[in-house]
């Protein structure tokens, strides 16, 4: 068994800390259930199923912390791994930055598990996979893709009463066509807790119809462009960011939210009024756990709110430091977003670029927040409120605090996975002008 | 490759109680159980055929069991402390079989008799699953069993023998050598990795290895306070195929110049040193104006460019379509291949793959699928040769038999094609580096590798590095900073018009290669000596924000 549930978690829990004799213990358990099936040329390749249970132990002495894992739970086992954990803490170095635990937290109950993903079988994967087959070969193109499904808990307690449990389910699907030539190329991905929402027929044509619609692509030349980004294009381009809202590397002064002459830049309008950015682990689409691995809950939280920096991340060690609450990171990356359709922002565009997707990011330089990648799997020319004809693939040279300086407008924010991270994001497609072609590339 | 994970795991569980967030199934332990032995090979074999016996009664016509313990040591530091020391194993049995012609695998930490047989029918419950949708059955390139045979990385010091404390004080003392140069911060690191793999096939092979690796590294960052701007420069070091003795390093392991770079070993506190110097000079240094430059690209810069732009695209999954989803397919073709007359660069662009070169990330005995390794061309006077295959692919090079390609990162994720050690060749003719610089009228000589992308194809790529020295008629003028390099893949190397000679032959490498679903890492090492390409076009990176 590796799926506990709350009860089955706490009482072993419990058992082990009355194991502990060091001045703070804190112990985790973990489980996972999850299963794979990848497939190319319109033919299963590789496919697997994984189980897992885990137990870690960490003890403090002081400022001096060891941590020990263990994957047997048999009363001797589960004794000796809070030895071992102490045994370490004791010839570990102090940490200055040791941080006492957390007393006993109120968490609500989160939203992230459906019952109907943990009962996925290898049969469910390979019929859902079987139909994805069937719309490429229908469409005479080449399919590749790749359905996961996970079924998770974790559970922390500790000696000064905390505990906290929380269930998850998740399933990834990611489908690439292309024709046999090589001249066209489509893409889709599909994220969700609930598998009943996971549609990967009707994924697999959004693959099929960007594929043939990219055949034939032509030059144009590389230069500032006003681009319409779809939603999974945004997740590639914005996560660099998102990574980056500390407040540590920033008062050390090596962050794009680093201020000249020291300090940070929360409080600042940093990006245009229509950027907010906010967590919030009840949100339907993206639910997350309601506490993060130091045993903090997790609230809605604003991070940037009309394009000004409301929130930055402060660990407890820098909170103390720097004379503020914590803030925890977020648990999960919501950018509201507004009104008009793909098709609205089409429309009302004189000269520019659809892209449906990014790929190979990365940063540059660090201060700029530069990044550099390609577009991919479907790029078009839109002139006079008019998708023209599909076009070459771009390099790019673009910050995304730059690109969200420069919004006219956003669409409806979906779940987009950006499989750089294999991350979630619920984000909106949006149009930018402004944007920065540097060259050209014959990758279909 | 995915610095960005690496760097991740490399920092886990950072100053805080929290526990590390560790790759899956993997256990903390003490130092001192690292060097247990593990399970005795016979007891191995036992399970081994257990598991083999249950896949063939369960109906597979093929099956692979390989039982792995897999240790890690990460010792991460900053400024004057210890951020995190953490030593892992990951403890079990991954089982690969086909079954009405079609893959099927399944992994468990549960390695006892009744864990293998369980384990080894649900692999072959999956195989038969996924055959309801195949075209084609699996066709495996025959390979004779080997017996009982071990091999081992030819290490002189074991890494994990050697004490915490010392490795604790090493890079403290680096750190500090940095934090007093006038270095804002310092991050620094060593890694050390140990594959056990046990490897054991219906064929009738039993493989036992023992693998070392080793990544002593460290950032140095200085931040110009007045002008809210910092630069980072990182160690010149690489990741080895080889145990502790790669950080006792002699004269004749260095390479003198502009800067020291490093052959074979490495000596870290020579280097920060240099970097601390270094990275101060970045902060006042020219920012280039944008135009095309002759490159001198040093081999710890080169490393990356072979591996993107070369290693990647002649990977024969990739040209045939199954990374098609993630990591991407191939400028290359079967046709290209075949036509014996695709000019990939110049004539003095000799390009080899091997997994055997001492020294060296890729270097084993065995693949992951039973297989000895070897070497072999992939490109020769400029002209594609080959490509990299593993079993199930090789027949469509038409080989009687696979190249050795196969790899998992652990017992928990199933084996496929991953790229071999590819590094260009020396050149032929007698030439120094200071040679190739002093007939440079317009140029950058860049050390050390930095920011990367490449498309999907890989046709078009940039490149960053570490430091840029501006080349005018012939000398070395002065730094610049805000470079990035940006070419298409064939008319990159075909501006090929010089390499140093195999004096200057020296290995880069990456711990963390990203490829597959779900993403897999391989390690992997590029040689190369100091090479010249013509007209390169060169981009100013230098933003501003609000």
């Amino acid at each position: 068994m590796s799926i506990y549930n709350k009860e089955q978690a706490q009482k072993l829990l419990q058992k082990v800390l009355a194991f502990s004799k060091a001045d703070e213990c804190e112990v985790s358990l973990g489980g996972s259930e999850s299963g794979n099936i990848r497939y190319a040329r319109n033919s299963v390749s590789t496919a697997g199923e994984i189980g897992q249970l885990r137990l870690a132990v960490s003890s403090s002495y002081g400022k001096k912390t060891g941590t020990a894992t263990i994957d047997e739970f048999d009363d001797a086992s589960l004794e000796k791994v809070v030895r071992r954990s102490e045994e370490l803490a004791q010839l570990a170095p102090e940490n200055p930055e040791h941080m006492p635990l957390l007393g006993p937290q109120t968490f609500a109950d989160s939203i992230t598990y459906v019952q109907a993903t943990a009962d996925i079988t290898p049969d469910t994967r390979a019929e859902a996979v079987g139909k994805s087959i069937k719309v490429s070969k229908d469409a005479k193109l080449q399919a590749a893709g790749y359905l996961e499904n996970t079924n998770s808990f974790e559970a922390i307690a500790n000696s000064k009463g905390l505990f906290a449990y929380n269930k998850s389910t998740d399933v990834i699907f990611t489908i690439t066509t292309r024709n046999e030539e090589g001249t066209g190329s489509g893409y889709a991905a599909r994220g969700f807790n609930d598998v009943t929402k996971l549609d990967t027929y009707s994924a697999t044509k959004v693959a099929t119809t960007k594929a043939t619609g990219s055949i034939g692509a032509k030059a144009i030349e590389p230069g500032k462009y006003t681009v319409i980004l779809e939603p999974v294009a945004v997740a590639y381009m914005l996560e660099n960011m998102f990574f980056g809202l500390d407040a540590r590397n920033a008062d050390e002064g090596r962050s794009f939210m680093s201020k000249p002459g020291g300090g940070n830049r929360l409080g600042e309008q940093l990006m245009d009024s229509k950027v907010s950015i906010y967590s919030d682990p009840f949100n339907a689409e993206l639910p997350s756990s309601t506490w993060n691995r130091e045993g903090q809950p997790l609230d809605k939280r604003a991070w940037i709110e009309n394009g000004v920096v409301k929130n930055l991340s402060y660990s407890r060690y820098w909170a103390q430091k720097k004379n503020v609450d914590p803030v925890p990171g977020p648990g999960n990356i919501i950018m509201a977003g507004g009104t008009e359709s793909i098709e609205d922002m089409i429309k009302s565009t004189e000269k520019g670029v659809l892209v449906s997707r990014l790929w190979y990011i990365r940063m540059v330089d660090p201060q700029t927040l530069l990044l550099t990648g390609l577009t991919r799997d479907g790029t078009f020319y839109i002139e006079n409120g008019e998708i023209k004809f599909p076009v070459k693939n771009f390099r790019f040279n673009e910050s995304p605090v730059i690109m969200l300086n420069n919004v006219e407008s956003l669409g409806r924010p979906e779940r987009s996975i950006s499989v750089e991270s294999y991350r979630s994001y619920l984000v909106p497609p949006m149009k930018v002008r402004d944007f920065t072609f540097s060259s050209l590339s014959d990758a279909v | 490759m995915k610095r960005k994970d690496f760097l991740q795991m490399a920092g886990m569980g950072l100053g805080s109680l929290a526990l590390p967030r560790l790759p899956f199934g993997t256990r903390m332990i003490d130092p001192s159980e690292a060097l247990q032995g593990g399970m005795d090979v016979a007891a191995k074999k036992q399970l081994a055929d257990a598991a083999l016996n249950a896949a063939r009664s369960a109906g597979a016509t093929y099956a692979d069991v390989r039982i792995g313990r897999y240790l890690n040591q990460f010792v991460t530091t900053r400024e004057n402390r210890v951020q995190n020391i953490a030593n892992t194993e990951s403890f079990g049995v991954g089982i690969r079989v086909i079954a009405n012609g079609s893959w099927g695998f399944a992994a468990t930490n549960d390695v006892t008799p009744d864990g293998m047989a369980k384990t080894a029918a649900k692999a072959v419950a999956v195989a038969k699953a996924n055959s309801k949708i195949i075209d084609e059955p699996v066709q495996l390139a025959p390979q004779k069993g080997y017996g009982e045979v071990s091999w081992k990385t030819p290490i002189v010091k074991n890494t994990f023998e050697v004490p915490l404390k010392e490795k604790i004080d090493l890079l403290l003392t680096a750190n500090g050598i940095a934090m007093s140069g006038g270095a804002s911060f310092i991050n620094s690191a060593i890694l050390a990795i140990d594959e056990q793999k046990y490897f054991a096939s219906t064929d009738g092979s039993y493989i036992d290895q023992d693998i070392h690796r080793l990544y002593p590294n460290f950032n140095v960052t200085k931040i110009d306070k007045a002008s809210g701007k910092f630069q980072t420069r990182r160690s010149l070091s690489s990741p080895v195929g080889m145990g502790y003795e790669y950080l006792t390093c002699g004269p004749e392991n260095k390479v003198q110049g502009i800067v020291t770079r490093y052959k074979d070993r490495y000596d870290i506190l020579e280097d920060v040193k240099n970097a601390t110097a270094d990275v101060a000079q970045k902060i006042t240094a020219k920012s280039v104006e944008a135009g095309k430059y002759d490159l001198v690209l040093d081999p710890s810069h080169l490393w990356l460019t072979i591996h993107e732009s070369v290693a990647h695209p002649t990977e024969l999954d990739r040209v045939l379509g199954y990374e098609a989803n993630f990591a991407g397919t191939s400028f290359l073709s079967m046709d290209k291949l075949k036509s014996n007359n695709f000019h990939y660069g110049s004539k003095l662009m000799n390009i080899h793959a091997d997994k055997l070169q001492a020294g060296s990330l890729g270097a084993v005995g065995y693949d992951d699928e039973g297989v000895k390794c070897g070497e072999w061309e992939l490109v020769k006077d400029g002209v594609l040769v080959n490509f990299q295959a593993i079993r199930d692919q090789a027949h469509i090079l038409g080989l009687p038999h696979s190249q050795g390609c196969c790899y998992s990162q652990s017992w928990s994720d199933v084996q496929f094609q991953r790229m071999p050690n590819v590094s260009l060749m020396p050149g032929k003719e007698r030439l120094s580096v200071d040679d190739i610089i002093k007939d440079v009228k317009k140029g950058i000589y860049i050390v050390g590798d930095g920011s990367f992308s490449i498309d999907q194809q890989r046709y078009n790529f940039q490149f960053g590095g570490q430091m840029f020295y501006e080349i005018q008629d012939g000398k070395i003028v002065g730094m610049l900073k805000d470079v990035a390099y940006q070419a298409i893949n064939q008319e990159f190397w075909n501006s090929l018009v010089a390499v140093a000679d195999e004096r200057d032959y020296r290995m880069g490498g990456a711990f963390n290669d990203g490829k597959g679903q779900p993403q897999q890492a391989n390690a992997v090492s590029h040689g190369a000596a100091t090479a010249r390409f013509n007209g390169v076009n060169v981009i100013n990176t230098a933003r501003k924000l609000g």
